[in-house]
């Protein structure tokens, strides 16, 4: 067990300040470059998982010609072992919406939506209640952005930015060949900004800290906290809001079992870091980037089925257009059940392991890509137990 | 079009495959490697449709990025390095085109597309024989929808690759396929899964056209009408459309474009068909009735003020385009003509004139057509196309169908002599031949009626009414005033005569909302289901694309210029046929034999 | 062609209006009604919006919790990804499949509860977990299960 413990942070839970949206009244008083310049210097990176320069999200967006403009907050929080969105809609609302509008202003957008995932509806009431506050409190300071919410209705692949642009224009949530990107061509084939939910509440938090007071915490290559979710084997599961860049070892020390053989940092879709590497990984854009799912697995766990649980997520969610994700999903599962039948031998892993390259090179959106992530850790750290 | 330095371009430079090629801005990678004769291979890619980049297999390796674009989806930018061949390019395509044929009942041999499948090409290509990954199919409960007379949908053959769905919404504004369910019970689907007879199918078989693989194939008649051929007892007869003759040799290995009347009729004499005859024939009578028609209701609805008439009126050739307007437009039925199609009004005369003057009885002939077009089976089987007593034509032959037969039969096609349909209902005029490109059988009306009309030909040189001659993708809208007309006719003087053309069901829709919303005020519709009219018919030689369909569309024109007769009205046998059979146009038999009436489908 | 229209579908589509942006919250909102979408609603929220009624469908199929076939008055979704798998997500649908006498994918005959397995519904930390229409219950035991579950059998 560690001498020190990991530094809590509560930037994104701590409370609101005294006065009804303050830092939106504030922020808006300020010029569009102020702002941005701010948001630059502070180096923040989208808190979903891919880690863009909001920044610079931002700006392009702004820059894109266009009268009609968007901005969406990623509530389709899907991921395996992630829930940390559903906390910080419930706790703090006011920061998230505050974010969306501060966005609003910068770029011009005329409205802004939540893109709530099915699962979530029962936040609905008391999120409405919270936007209704916010919308007359826009009104009053004569920022003309409202925000509605659109709910999803479980398919994970939503989460991806232009599946939701699709799902919200009632298609299938299929995505769409990039680019164009959403900073020219987004919902509605509008420019759009789409960030995560925490990714909004760090510009509030950004904009009433300051850049400088932000960057305090985290590492160089990434800025500020992050809020966690961790699950599994772990005797206090729950949300904590960290440091980015911390050790997994030290992480481990404190929220593992005593037990733990693995970490699947990132969910379903992240890596599975093996005991021996814990070490030498740092969690953040640097090492292992995540969207703040950590799951831990103690020895008793059999990573098969750990990655055959993966595996039927990845068949039943991927939207199945791209052949590499559709098909490739489906024959990575058979196959890892085929090896562990003795139908085929274990030499057929590399050919998966290969096969799983490929996806990974060419599926046409993050999921399809990132399958491999978890089939590669888990089958190279853990190949015995895929065999035996 | 002129082309002004503001309308040009940026030119982007990129290297492909180490040679460097400028592009305008907005090209694909695909685009840019074709120009340089680069053979990128596709699937899900069709030059008729969006791009929906799903199959990848036309990925490639760009320098400094991580992943594989795929070519057909990424646009080009300054200083790309692109390698279609690269090692980490061919691996990824070769797991692709595996995994494609994991999921897919891969019985080649018993598949009609055998030997002309897309995905079967790439598999020979990539040389897949080793089958690197598990056999999905029995994982699948793949269903064959079998229930329909045109069109067969066969699920285990599909590679999800949306290209019909594509076609479907795209062309066709129908949808009557889409996409169901995801990840992996992802499928191409019916409304409910329902057989595509029980939904707003068209059978225009546009998407058997596009489809890679035997997805989605024409059912087929060939062994029932070898039989036939082969029965002693029976007379048969075969029609052939006026499409047909100029796309006929891509299906036996010639270029597009070529007219292939003579050689078409040979084979089918040498095939046994007892009488090898015009569907031609029954497009200018079509002409005659049709032409009549208009101005019957023109009379009714300038002269005798008749509310009831229902005007604009629409042509009834395109047997996709009926089921079009019974399910989408049922208000607007009473404006179709009342015509058969020149199929049907074949069909309908063999059973009964053909046979009076060749002594023959009805029931030992069996009539045969080769069509450009599914819809045309779907047709041939419908209720109201019995009036001869039997049902008036009794198997429908596709384009390709035909192919297949000639090269079963061993004929070597290009070596064939020219011959000669046979008579009677064997002689056609330019104006029928025509018929065969989206906007003929406006301009075939035309040269008639303004003659009827005005008692003097048409003044457009060369009789080529070009202003109605529809255009690929666009609703072509003309007027023709009428002046100096006969005296019978002097209700029509000063008027101008409105016509619309349209072609592909998409452009059929807008005219039809034109018309329903108040918006358009046309007296004459033409309409076509498919894309150029039927030289681009769902019946047509597979591949299909506007270059193909632009060199059929030269073709047609070619051999209406080659006629000696380029006018309906001048048919010798049609004169024949009004003298000897039916009397005159719209007289009682014509009624009971050449006009029949659509009833309303439901659209949902 | 006159059908009978119903009347929430009429009513759904005056309140979003009729572009296809609608049509997502349209069809969660015969969810709410009825919870699932017959195929004759399909086919008017089709016409009402000028789509073919296979579009609507494969929108509709796209999405786990648009159920196209119908579903009891209680749709129980048990949580089967991975950290509800280890904490007990089998004893959990084993409780609720001896109670209610069916097994996972189906509806109790008298229509009140069908039962289904679903993907991660975000309670990970708090696994195994369920969602009874849109109310989420973790932490589950069999025993909790029994006892929420007898609740509901007797609403």
């Amino acid at each position: 067990m560690s001498e020190t413990k990991l530094k809590r942070v509560d930037l994104i839970f701590g409370e609101y300040s005294n006065v009804k949206y303050k830092v939106l009244t504030d922020t808006i008083k300020r010029s569009n470059d102020e702002i941005l310049d701010d948001l630059l210097e502070s180096g923040l990176r989208g808190r979903g998982g891919a880690g863009f320069p909001t920044a610079m999200k931002w700006r392009l967006t702004s820059q894109s010609p266009s009268a009609e403009k968007y901005v969406i907050c990623n509530a389709d929080e899907g991921e395996p072992g992630t829930f940390k969105d559903r906390e910080i809609l419930t706790r703090v609302p006011r920061k998230v919406l505050s974010g969306m509008a501060i966005c609003g202003k910068v770029i011009g957008a005329q409205r802004g939506y939540i893109y709530l995932r099915g699962e979530y509806k029962f936040l609905l009431p008391d999120l409405m209640k919270e936007i209704e506050t916010y919308n007359e409190h826009a009104k009053s300071i004569g920022l003309d952005f409202p925000i509605e919410v659109r709910l999803g209705s479980g398919a994970y692949i939503c989460g991806e930015e232009s599946a939701l642009f699709e799902s919200m224009e009632g298609n299938r949530g299929e995505p769409r060949n990039k680019p164009p990107y959403p900073t020219t061509s987004g919902y509605m084939g509008k420019p759009t900004v789409i960030n995560n939910v925490e990714t909004f509440v760090n510009v509030m938090m950004i904009m009433r800290l300051g850049p400088v007071q932000f960057k305090l915490l985290g590492t160089t290559d990434s800025r500020g906290s992050k809020v966690f979710s961790v699950s599994g084997d772990t005797p206090i599961p729950g949300i904590y809001e960290l440091e980015l860049g911390m050790p997994l070892d030290r992480f481990v020390d404190e929220f593992g079992d005593g037990d733990t053989k693995a970490v699947q940092v990132g969910g379903a879709s992240g890596f599975c870091v093996p005991r021996k590497k814990f070490k030498d990984t740092v969690i953040g854009f640097e090492g292992v980037p995540t969207g703040g799912s950590m799951m831990l697995f103690n020895s008793s766990r059999s990573m098969y089925n750990v990655l055959h649980n993966y595996l039927e997520f990845f068949e039943e969610e991927s939207c199945g257009q791209c052949t590499p994700c559709r098909v490739g999903c489906q024959q990575l599962r058979k196959g890892i059940e085929a090896v562990k039948k003795g139908d085929k031998k274990s030499l057929y892993l590399d050919q998966l392991l290969k096969l799983s390259e490929s996806m990974k090179l060419t599926a046409k959106c993050g999921l399809g890509q990132s399958v491999a992530n978890s089939f590669s850790s888990i089958v190279y750290n853990f190949k015995e137990e895929m065999i035996y | 079009m002129k082309n002004t330095n503001k309308d040009m371009k940026k030119q982007i430079n990129l290297t492909i495959d180490g040679i460097e090629v400028g592009v305008d801005e907005g090209t694909t990678i695909l685009e840019a490697a074709r120009k340089l004769n680069i053979h990128i291979p596709t699937l899900c890619y069709h030059e008729d449709l969006c791009v929906a980049g799903n199959c990848r297999v036309c990925v490639v390796e760009q320098e400094k990025v991580k992943s594989l674009p795929a070519a057909c989806a990424m646009p080009v930018s300054e200083g790309m390095v692109i390698h279609t061949n690269s090692m980490k390019v061919r691996l990824a395509r070769k797991h692709i085109v595996e995994l494609l044929l994991s999921e897919h009942h891969a019985d080649c041999t018993k598949c009609y597309k055998n030997g002309i499948c897309e995905l079967q090409g790439l598999a020979s290509q990539m040389l897949t024989g080793d089958h690197l990954f598990l056999d999905l199919v029995p994982d699948h409960k793949y269903t064959i929808d079998m229930f329909n007379t045109a069109i067969i949908k066969d699920d285990s053959r599909c590679i999800r690759c949306q290209r019909c769905v594509r076609t479907c919404e795209e062309l066709q504004a129908v949808s009557a396929l889409g996409v169901a369910y995801r990840g992996n019970h992802m499928k191409i689907s019916t409304f409910f899964e329902h057989p595509l007879f029980e939904v707003v199918c068209t059978n225009c078989g546009q998407c058997v056209n596009r489809c890679p693989t035997g997805a989605l194939i024409e059912r087929n008649y060939i062994d029932q009408v070898w039989d036939a051929i082969y029965d002693t007892n029976k007379h048969v007869v075969v029609q052939t459309a006026p499409a047909v003759r100029i796309a006929l040799g891509e299906a036996l290995g010639m270029p597009p474009g070529k007219i292939v009347t003579g050689r078409m009729v040979a084979a089918l004499k040498r095939l046994g068909f007892d009488s090898v005859l015009d569907t031609d024939f029954t497009a200018d009578l079509t002409i005659i009735e049709e032409g009549n028609e208009l101005l019957s209701r023109l009379k009714k609805a300038l002269l005798d003020k008749d509310p009831k008439v229902s005007l604009p009126m629409a042509t009834s050739c395109s047997p996709g385009w009926i089921k079009f307007i019974e399910h989408t437009f049922p208000e607007f039925l009473g404006n179709l003509s009342t015509c058969k199609s020149p199929q049907q009004m074949f069909g309908a005369l063999v059973k009964t004139y053909y046979c009076q003057k060749r002594k023959l009885d009805a029931k030992n002939v069996v009539s045969v057509s080769i069509m450009p077009c599914t819809a045309k089976k779907f047709e041939a089987n419908r209720p109201e196309m019995r009036s001869s007593g039997y049902k008036d034509v009794d198997y429908v032959l596709t384009t390709r169908e035909l192919g297949i037969m000639i090269k079963q039969a061993g004929l070597d096609f290009e070596s064939l002599p020219e011959e000669h349909f046979d008579s009677i209902m064997g002689a056609s005029t330019g104006a029928a031949v025509i018929f065969g490109t989206t906007g003929g059988v406006m301009e075939a009306a035309i040269r008639t009626v303004y003659e009827v009309v005005t008692g003097r030909e048409i003044p457009f040189e060369g009789l080529n009414i070009t202003p109605v001659r529809g255009t690929e993708g666009e609703v072509r809208e003309a007027s023709l005033k009428l002046e100096k007309v006969k005296p019978e006719w002097s209700f029509l003087e000063g008027v101008e005569l409105k016509c619309v053309v349209a072609n592909g069901l998409a452009h059929a829709k807008k005219v039809m909302q034109d018309v329903k919303d108040g918006k358009a005020n046309y007296h004459f519709i033409e309409i076509m289901a498919c894309p150029g009219g039927c030289l681009g018919g769902g019946g047509q030689p597979i591949p299909t694309n506007k270059d193909i369909r632009t060199k059929r569309k030269q073709a047609i024109y070619e051999e209406d210029m080659g006629m000696s007769i380029r006018k309906s009205h001048e048919n010798p046998e049609v004169q024949l046929i009004y003298k000897e059979f039916l009397g005159q146009p719209l007289g009682h038999k014509s009624h009971e034999l050449l006009h029949t009436h659509y009833t309303p489908r439901k659209r949902y | 062609m006159a059908t009978n229209k119903n009347s929430y579908i009429t009513e759904l589509v005056e309140h979003y209006g009729r572009s296809r942006t609608s049509l997502m919250p349209i069809l969660q909102g015969v969810i709410e009604k009825n919870n699932f979408i017959s195929d004759h609603d399909m086919t008017d929220i089709a016409r009402e919006l000028d789509l073919s009624a296979a579009q609507v469908y494969g929108t509709a199929t796209f999405y786990s919790f648009l159920d196209t076939e119908p579903r009891g008055e209680y749709i129980i979704r048990v949580c089967k990804t991975i950290t509800c798998d280890m904490h007990g997500k089998r004893q959990i649908i084993q409780t609720i499949e001896d109670m209610l006498k069916i097994k996972a994918g189906e509806t109790t005959p008298n229509k009140k509860f069908t039962l289904l397995e679903t993907n991660c519904l975000g309670w990970c930390h708090e696994g195994p977990a369920m969602l009874i229409n849109e109310k989420p219950f973790s932490g589950l035991t069999p025993e909790k299960v029994h006892d929420i579950l007898s609740e509901y059998m007797h609403k």
